[in-house]
């Protein structure tokens, strides 16, 4: 039997700010336990929560990014429940009035398409602390330097068929947060989490079906994995015609399988009731306004921008955009060379490349905007043939000084000159006659395979810096009025 | 509304209260006075009221994005009862 899947997600964003929602405690990532905690994070008796105004700004231009209605007068409610990493008791959440109402967030496809996926809300809340199972034998430890860190809940309606849709709705999301600046987007520390909701049910059927939640998955390549493997569990359940229970799972990586979480399956009973310490958040038509006047160029703006403006595929606009700091980096230099084309190949291929290989960002490439965009222009203009262009940019690299002052001391300009290529041609000609014996034998199709042993001569006479395009055309010249 | 013995052993779960067998009736019948309580109050018409969240008639007052609070773990943590290498210690929590 064919099962169809049907998944809604919910995204734990960890918004940017210094300090905690409700504290003046640092979010700084990495502090040794317990010091960034403070009494309001502890819930020591008496404390009192005092909301961080960048929190909610960061909250309401994720409406406004996503095109949503901003709820102008949300409210916070306690979800009870018992955990030791959430010491008091409760997490103060929006459950009743978000902060981000409903909107549709259009996802771009590989196909170029888009994609509409059903925003249902965005609400404010907490963060829990952190459980280290691992360090003690007999005791769980307990740290809460994350207690209280704020987080952006996205919730989505069931609107997921496949685990690539919600692979590409979570690049998407990842890349729109980063370009807000709402979130740093750093996945290996947590910043962005991910439940997913998943049922099948039988193709064509409108019913859905019972469904898991698959808690916590912190990155792209296992939310795919995730996906694919709770989806062979309940098909597998499904076939033999039992029934799936309705309960919380965690994805394991290591045994790449799903597996119950036996303890949350009582506490599912959050009680929700208005935060009696926390007011009403009021938000005005003005303020909303002077979010919207601040939104930055969004990624699907940027995209058709790219598209238009520089002429670049849809292919590399949809591997350059998604990176705002790449995206600004190729702008640069494709303004500053003329070459837009050229700079994106660039870019995508020989700077990727070794940026990859020395696990760079490209924040952190030793090869700037500036001095990438003096290369591409040498290329442009045919000082450099491809070949010298790699031997500059691994100068660049390495930090040789710009472009023209690489190609100036190692001698590297590309020989356009027609009489000192002409004098190279005839020479080689002259050097081989058994080549050109074969070659004039031969039919049209081997020629070409032929003409390359004579291009091969010349480069390396050379040294590389012939013009590959002139001796093809001169060679060619030569050898034809030589049969 | 009449509540039984198994929705108060529910309640007494989730809010983690020890309630012993011999106590169960007479909990029950408290908790069905007080929800009969709330049924009487549900039968007055709302409708054009807008739910009050809070019973100050104000606004939620925003704090500045900065960090005001130092290291202040040694204090903090003066009052656990167990704690190690910057932790505080709990019974071991299994998932």
């Amino acid at each position: 039997m064919s099962w169809e899947i049907v998944m809604g997600l919910e995204v734990h964003l960890q918004l940017a700010t210094q300090s905690k929602i409700f504290s003046g405690s640092s979010t700084q990532f990495g502090a040794s336990p317990n010091v960034q905690a403070d009494a309001v994070d502890l819930g020591m008796p008496g404390m009192l929560p005092v909301l961080n105004e960048e929190a909610v700004r960061h909250a309401v231009t994720f409406g406004l990014g996503i095109g949503a209605r901003i709820g102008q007068r949300s409210v916070f409610d306690r979800k009870n429940y018992f955990y030791p990493d959430l010491p008091k008791g409760y997490q103060v959440s929006q459950f009743f009035a978000p902060i981000v109402c409903e909107g549709i967030f259009e996802v771009p496809l590989e196909n170029g398409s888009l994609y509409p996926i059903r925003i249902t809300r965005a609400h404010l809340e907490e963060d829990a602390g952190k459980s280290v199972h691992d360090e003690f034998a007999h005791e769980t430890g307990i740290d809460l330097n994350r207690a209280g860190t704020p987080l952006l809940e996205i919730v989505t309606e069931p609107d997921f068929r496949s685990a690539e849709q919600a692979v590409a709705y979570l690049k998407a999301l990842h890349s729109l947060v980063t370009y807000l600046g709402i979130s740093d987007g750093n996945m290996a520390e947590g910043s962005m989490r991910c439940d997913i909701n998943i049922s099948l049910r039988k193709q064509g059927s409108d019913e859905l079906g019972t469904r898991t939640e698959i808690k916590n998955v912190n990155s792209f390549r296992f939310v795919e994995r995730a996906i694919h493997s709770e989806y062979e569990r309940q098909a597998e359940i499904l076939e033999r015609g039992g029934a799936i229970t309705q309960e919380t799972r965690l994805y394991d990586a290591d045994q790449d399988t799903t597996r119950s979480m036996r303890s949350k399956e009582v506490a599912n009973d959050y009680r929700y009731f208005p935060e009696p310490d926390l007011l009403p958040i009021l938000i005005d038509e003005a303020y909303i306004d002077a979010v919207r006047q601040s939104l930055p160029e969004l990624p699907t703006a940027k995209r058709e921008r790219f598209l238009a403006e520089y002429g670049v595929s849809e292919y590399d606009a949809s591997l350059l955009v998604p990176n705002h700091d790449m995206a600004d980096y190729f702008e640069s230099v494709a303004r500053a060379s003329g070459a837009a084309k050229l700079a994106a190949n660039w870019i995508l291929g020989d700077l990727s490349a070794a940026l990859n290989r020395h696990e760079l960002s490209i924040t952190e490439s030793p090869i700037s905007a500036e001095r990438l965009s003096g290369l591409v222009s040498r290329v442009e203009d045919g000082t450099l043939s491809s070949k010298l262009a790699k031997q500059v940019f691994d100068a660049l690299w390495q930090g040789e000084g710009d472009a023209d002052q690489i190609i100036a001391a190692r001698g590297l300009k590309q020989v356009s000159d027609s009489s000192a290529l002409e004098a190279m041609v005839t020479e080689v000609i002259a050097n081989n006659p058994d080549q050109v014996a074969q070659y004039i034998a031969a039919d049209e199709a081997k020629r070409k395979k032929l003409s390359g042993f004579f291009v091969g001569q010349i480069m390396k006479a050379s040294q590389g810096q012939a013009n590959p395009q002139m001796i093809n055309q001169l060679l060619l010249e030569k050898l034809e009025s030589q049969s | 509304m009449s509540v039984t013995p198994q929705d108060v052993e529910k309640v007494a779960l989730l809010a983690r209260l020890a309630i012993s067998e011999s106590d169960l009736p007479e909990v029950t019948e408290r908790f069905s006075r007080v929800l009969n309580l709330v049924d009487e109050l549900n039968t007055i018409d709302t409708e054009s009221v807008t739910p009050m969240s809070n019973p100050h008639d104000m606004e939620q007052r925003l704090r500045p994005d900065i960090v005001t609070r130092d290291d202040n773990r040694k204090a903090l943590m003066a009052s656990a009862p167990a704690q190690e290498q910057g932790y505080f210690l709990v019974p071991k929590v299994i998932d």
